[in-house]
């Protein structure tokens, strides 16, 4: 049904979808209401690790007394997103999904390559508002950041999507390689095909260590992120580190990470190398870096 | 980035196409647009109008409805039960918070024809004036409104709150994520940020949220 028209949409949460259609941002001819076809329970994997149905609501996931020992990192991510109310509707690969909150994309006004390609990108334009937009992973023709607070987390615990197609094939995909970078075509977002589903999430075995989530915002909840750090550290000084708020998609590189013992300004040097950002922004790479090493202290305590 | 491109494996897994997914067509004529921006709007496919059935406040409710018709508008222009308010219509300002099957969520973002079966309960349910719930009796005594335009997302919600944290739903304040939840001032403020007060009534909401736990304790 979904492959076979490209106007159609899976509808799970309709927590983003709904917001985007009253906006005439999205304006599918068709909904496919997904509820219901189960993908709703969180199961042990054979290596020890954990898969999130598709449908597990944000709230459930995050209050799952296994994410909530051995994950702690993306509980904390969850319960820094959205609302209460929000959080029991949206669900696991909603989230992933989610569109971004680029005042330029949520203004039908405005020029916007993303839900408009080719009329333009306003926010890189004189004057523009984009104090909240990427740093790096942009591109000329986009600055938008992706919001998601759980896709940190996940990135950093190296969480692999699964997806089935009307045909019933499937596949696995590394949440790595899910994003696309917005390049010349940023209303492309993700590697999915026309008509793809995800079905769960998929996490490997406890990492153990420090978990942290720090999400940096202009109000102490409910708000998007300026910057948000993903942190593992283990008692030998190794770890991870996943940025929020500064790209189109999680950000995280391991030749940063292994910076890791040389504390937070080595780490973010690299992890941010090659960053683009605006007048209005450029605050972020300084921010990322204090951030971490607030976190870095507590960790270590 | 090193987009690796991961390929397709073929198992017969048929979780969705054939299963109880339902189709809604979406276009005609209620709240929302008929022209996209980001795209001409197109003839919609298959049925725009469905039969529902919900059972709002413990009353079975069938209504006929534009598949597009938010549980919001359903409850409010169709079942004419005004208690539940329309504030932002997008989720920002939870004056639209109603429980369905016992968890709050914002009614505006949410289609009506979704809800087949689910179990709705608005502020008309909680309790009437003779006869108040506790929260509402709470928020009358230590007034916890001013113009009262929020006041019934605010009262779903606030009982919600205590209810999740009950649950031992953690929140972005919660110290310790394994350690039974605590009712505090600060796991109440950040519970409640989905709902707002323009009239800043928060003060007095926090005394009667308190009260309430007070004597559920």
């Amino acid at each position: 049904m979904a492959a076979g028209n490209p106007a159609a949409k899976f509808i799970a949460g309709g927590t983003n979808l709904l917001d985007l259609m009253k906006l005439e941002i999205e304006a599918p001819q068709h909904l496919i209401d997904v509820n219901g076809i189960g993908l709703d329970q969180i199961e042990e994997t054979d290596d020890g690790g954990l898969r999130i149905g598709a449908l597990v609501r944000n709230t459930d996931l995050a209050a799952d007394e296994r994410v909530r020992r051995d994950y702690g990192v993306l509980t904390r991510a969850l319960v820094a997103g959205a609302s209460g109310q929000l959080r029991n509707k949206a669900t696991t690969a909603g989230n992933l999904l989610q569109r971004t909150r680029c005042p330029y994309f949520y203004d039908t006004n405005m020029a916007c390559n993303k839900r408009a390609p080719g009329s333009g990108c306003t926010a890189l334009m004189e004057g523009a508002f984009s104090k909240q937009l990427g740093i790096i992973g942009t591109s000329d023709n986009c600055i938008a950041t992706h919001p998601s607070d759980m896709a940190i987390a996940l990135r950093l615990l190296d969480a692999v999507v699964e997806t089935t197609n009307g045909s019933g094939a499937t596949r696995e995909i590394p949440l790595e390689d899910f994003y696309a970078l917005p390049g010349d075509t940023p209303e492309v977002e993700t590697i999915l095909e026309p008509g793809e589903l995800i079905t769960a999430v998929t996490l490997p075995a406890p990492l153990g260590g420090v978990q942290m989530y720090h999400k940096v915002r202009d109000r102490a909840s409910y708000a998007f992120a300026l910057v948000s750090v993903a942190l593992v550290l283990q008692d030998d000084g190794t770890g991870r580190v996943a940025l929020g708020g500064v790209a189109p998609q999680p950000w995280r590189m391991t030749e940063a990470e292994a910076e890791l013992p040389n504390g937070a300004a080595a780490v973010i040097t690299r992890l941010l190398d090659g960053a683009n950002p605006t007048e209005e922004n450029a605050f972020k790479i300084t921010l990322a870096e204090r951030t971490l090493a607030a976190m870095l202290a507590e960790a270590r305590g | 980035m090193s987009p690796r491109n991961p390929t397709w494996r073929v198992k017969r897994r048929t979780v969705l196409m054939g299963s109880a997914a339902a189709a809604l067509a979406t276009a005609s004529n209620t709240g929302f647009p008929r022209m996209s921006h980001a795209q001409e709007a197109a003839a919609p496919v298959g049925e725009t109008r469905m039969t529902v059935s919900l059972v709002v406040n413990g009353e079975p409710r069938e209504l006929e409805l534009d598949n597009r018709t938010t549980l919001l508008d359903a409850l409010r222009e169709h079942i004419r039960l005004t208690g539940t308010k329309k504030g932002c219509d997008h989720g920002q300002c939870g004056a639209c918070t109603v429980t369905v099957n016992g968890r709050r969520i914002n009614s505006c973002l949410s289609l009506a024809v979704m809800h087949e079966g689910d179990e709705i309960e608005t502020i008309e349910g909680i309790g009437t004036p003779e006869s108040m719930d506790p929260m509402q009796a709470a928020f009358v005594e230590h007034d916890g409104y001013q113009c009262g335009y929020c006041t019934p997302g605010q009262i779903c919600s606030a009982r919600a709150v205590l209810a999740e944290i009950e649950a031992g739903i953690p929140s972005h304040v919660t110290a310790d994520l394994m350690a039974p939840m605590q009712v505090t001032e600060d796991e109440i403020r950040e519970r409640m940020s989905g709902n707002i007060c323009r009239c800043g009534a928060y003060s007095n909401m926090m005394a009667a949220i308190l009260q309430v736990h007070g004597g559920q304790a």
